[in-house]
């Protein structure tokens, strides 16, 4: 947040200043390499760590009664941050990010119904253009910071209200050993850690800017072709492929439609997972903790699979 | 005997029946088609007198709605030859030769006429063919050269945009190499024979043929087409002017211009050849094999040194550049923004084609301007790829001390947790 506050002392969002700006951030601004860069390999490395939290969760089993709405504020959260990562992506206006913006808009404007009205909101029009670059900016700056503080004030509140949670395994051990509980305060010593934490992902933070500065690509074109083999980020790759993967007709739905659709409904689902769990203890849990594997062997399968792929 | 008499008639009777069912669907056919007697002969003709009805639909003139009649006369709608092909339904026969460009011209000057097909089509084909080498060797008797049918072909004639045409400008050379590199026929006329040959060679047919330029020059661009005749000695340098202008120019005000002429050679040919036309290089200024200086100058003259000093500076500025884009390109392996100076790359690459155009003048000051300027922007380039690496490498070391504190910090908090739980 700090850096994207910096940032905006530089930035100008425009299709005409856009790029520019970033240039000069990169090239002219004392540090501007460096705060550019961080902001961006720390939001990557945002959303890497809001996954890898969604799964401990779920592996954990902390999502359990009585922790459904922070199960539930924290997959919000997760959808914000990506959220984050597509409306920032198309901010320095290059051609990668103008042509990722279209087609993942596109993909919105799929969803039967509501999804042209759906597109032209996003782009501020029929197509990609400076009013979609602006569009996104409000979303990126005003909007989506906006609602994630709210969502954050929640989860931390739930967090705070219910204490934190602790694996079943473990604490069925705690109760039938109660020598064997150990607990740590928050501070001094969890604060202390969470110091050292702090400090090991501003040294990466750090290598990561200095040993790859962020990319600036070239300036966006609205008028050349789309470059051959164009990919989303990362965090996207896992739906990008399966949407490939999908036959363009399936009987007689239109196959993006269908996997747009069922990408929608798996993120639903999920997000409501903690309500399908039953309170007895025996088959109804294990399907969830299979049903987990499948989810994460599915997303670094089919990222990696996306990332290989011609 | 009776009952092979009844088998007889059950079986004509049949033959009867067969025979008019094929004459009806012959019939259902046929409705619509117009009657062409002359088709209907020609298809079975043998060796040039064949001409089917797939062939001819495939002719322009077909398409529009002319047929055998409009050129050769006659009577198209009746079967009896002796009266399809009578002078008294105005039938003319083969064409001779000698008159092909006279009837061809009889429509396709006439541009009242023309209008009604293609408004935009020239009609000044028939008085430009007069003008031609062509035209004028066909009226003084020569019937050997070209006249219209040779080129544009006959019976199947397409429009030049037509890919399939004999005249679409892919096809102009291998069109006119049927006779101009034909040894045996082209004899008589003591001109070579191999230009076909070089043009394969030349950089123009590279443009038109791999790369699908159809902007690029074949024979009749410079040539003409219905005029076509071999630009004279004094002319070359209009001819390649009407691509290279700037080139032109710059050779018109030279002191080659006026030398050449005395000499009576064709400018730009004389460098650059006619037909094998082959990409230039600098290596047309060297003394090397691809010299084409040393070929009429005297080592160590006047002339030889400018050579020499512009070889020497384009070569320095190629040399630049390349060092420019080097330095650039370990930068931008390395993650540094060198966006701009790479854009203005291009401004020193521009310079280069520049200074090579301005060769032209012959004048080494001149030469030495755009090389210079060019100089400066690669100069400039090199640097900042240099001050990308050397900023890349304070980064890394700024990273190295930081990296020591964060350590220091986490080895002094580890120890501090250790003391406070301890």
């Amino acid at each position: 947040m700090l850096t994207g506050i910096l940032l905006l002392l530089y930035y100008r969002p425009g299709a005409n200043e856009a790029y520019e700006s970033v240039q000069y951030i990169m090239t002219r601004v004392q540090f501007g390499w460096l705060i550019r860069s961080i902001h961006a390999w720390a939001a990557n490395l945002m959303i890497f760590t809001a996954f890898v939290h969604m799964f401990s969760v779920l592996f954990l089993k902390a999502y359990r009664k009585p922790r459904e709405l922070t199960w539930v504020t924290g997959m919000l959260l997760l959808f914000l941050v990506m959220g984050f990562g597509f409306s920032g992506y198309l901010l320095p206006w290059n051609t990668l990010a103008f042509f990722a913006t279209k087609v993942g808009t596109e993909m919105a404007g799929q969803v039967p119904f509501v999804g042209k009205a759906m597109m032209i909101f996003l782009r501020g029009g029929p197509e990609v253009t400076g009013a979609t670059l602006t569009r996104f900016f409000g979303f990126h700056v005003a909007v989506l910071p906006g609602l994630v503080t709210v969502l954050i004030a929640m989860h931390l509140f739930f967090v705070q209200r219910q204490g934190m949670s602790v694996p079943p395994k473990i604490e069925a051990e705690w109760i039938e050993n109660p020598s064997a509980r150990r607990e740590m305060k928050f501070f001094p010593n969890f604060a202390l850690r969470e110091m050292m934490a702090w400090y090991v992902a501003m040294g990466v933070l750090g290598a990561l800017a200095a040993f790859f500065p962020w990319n600036l690509s070239t300036k966006a074109d609205p008028f050349v072709s789309a470059p051959a083999g164009i990919k989303p980020e990362w965090y996207f790759l896992f739906m990008f492929q399966t949407l490939k993967l999908i036959p363009s007709k399936v009987w007689f739905v239109d196959g993006e439609v269908l996997g747009i659709l069922g990408c929608s409904m798996a993120g639903l689902l999920w997000m409501l997972l903690p309500f399908f769990e039953s309170d007895k203890a025996g088959r109804s849990k294990a399907w969830i903790t299979g049903l987990s594997v499948f989810a994460l062997v599915y997303v670094v399968g089919m990222s990696v699979y996306g990332y290989l792929a011609q | 005997m009776a009952i092979l008499h009844n088998k007889y008639r059950r079986f004509t009777a049949a033959r009867a029946a067969a025979l008019a069912g094929l004459l009806a669907l012959a019939a259902c056919l046929g409705y619509g088609q117009a009657v062409n007697s002359c088709l209907d002969c020609h298809s079975a003709q043998p060796g040039r007198l064949e001409v089917t009805p797939e062939k001819f639909s495939q002719d322009i003139h077909a398409q529009k709605g002319l047929t055998c009649v409009s050129c050769h006369g006659g009577d198209d709608s009746n079967y009896d030859p002796d009266q399809a092909m009578s002078r008294k339904a105005g039938w003319k026969g083969k064409i001779d030769r000698k008159q092909i460009p006279q009837l061809c011209g009889s429509c396709h000057s006439n541009p009242a006429y023309m209008r009604t097909y293609n408004p935009s089509l020239r009609t000044d084909q028939l008085d430009q063919y007069h003008t031609s080498m062509h035209g004028k060797r066909l009226a003084a008797g020569d019937t050997k050269v070209a006249v219209c049918t040779d080129c544009h072909s006959v019976h199947d004639l397409r429009a030049p945009s037509d890919l399939r045409s004999t005249v679409n400008p892919v096809n102009v050379a291998q069109t006119c190499s049927r006779c101009h590199s034909d040894a045996a026929y082209m004899k008589q006329y003591g001109i070579p024979t191999d230009q076909f040959a070089q043009y394969s060679t030349s950089v123009h047919h590279d443009a038109m043929v791999v790369r699908g330029d159809l902007s690029a020059p074949t024979c009749t661009t410079c040539h003409g087409n219905h005029g076509a005749a071999p630009p004279g000695v004094d002319k070359v340098q209009n001819v390649c002017a009407n691509c290279h202008a700037f080139q032109a120019q710059m050779y018109g005000k030279s002191s080659h211009f006026k030398a050449f002429q005395d000499k009576g050679l064709p400018g730009c040919v004389v460098c650059h050849s006619n037909h094998g036309i082959h990409m230039p290089s600098d290596a047309m200024l060297g003394t090397g094999p691809s010299g084409v200086c040393m070929k009429c100058h005297t080592p160590g003259d006047h002339c030889d040194r400018a050579r020499a000093d512009i070889l020497s500076n384009l070569t320095q500025l190629d040399g630049a550049i390349k060092q420019a884009d080097q330095s650039l390109r370990l930068a931008e392996s390395s993650g540094m923004e060198v966006s701009e100076a790479r854009l203005s790359q291009d401004q020193a690459v521009d310079s280069l084609t520049k200074a090579r155009v301005t060769i032209h003048t012959f004048q080494p000051a001149l030469v030495n301007e755009d090389i210079q300027a060019g100089m400066k922007i690669a100069s400039a380039n090199q640097k900042a790829g240099q001050d990308a690496m050397v900023e890349r490498n304070h980064r890394r070391i700024g990273l190295g001390i930081c990296l020591i504190a964060i350590g220091l910090m986490l080895v002094g908090l580890w120890l501090y947790i250790k003391k406070l739980e301890s």
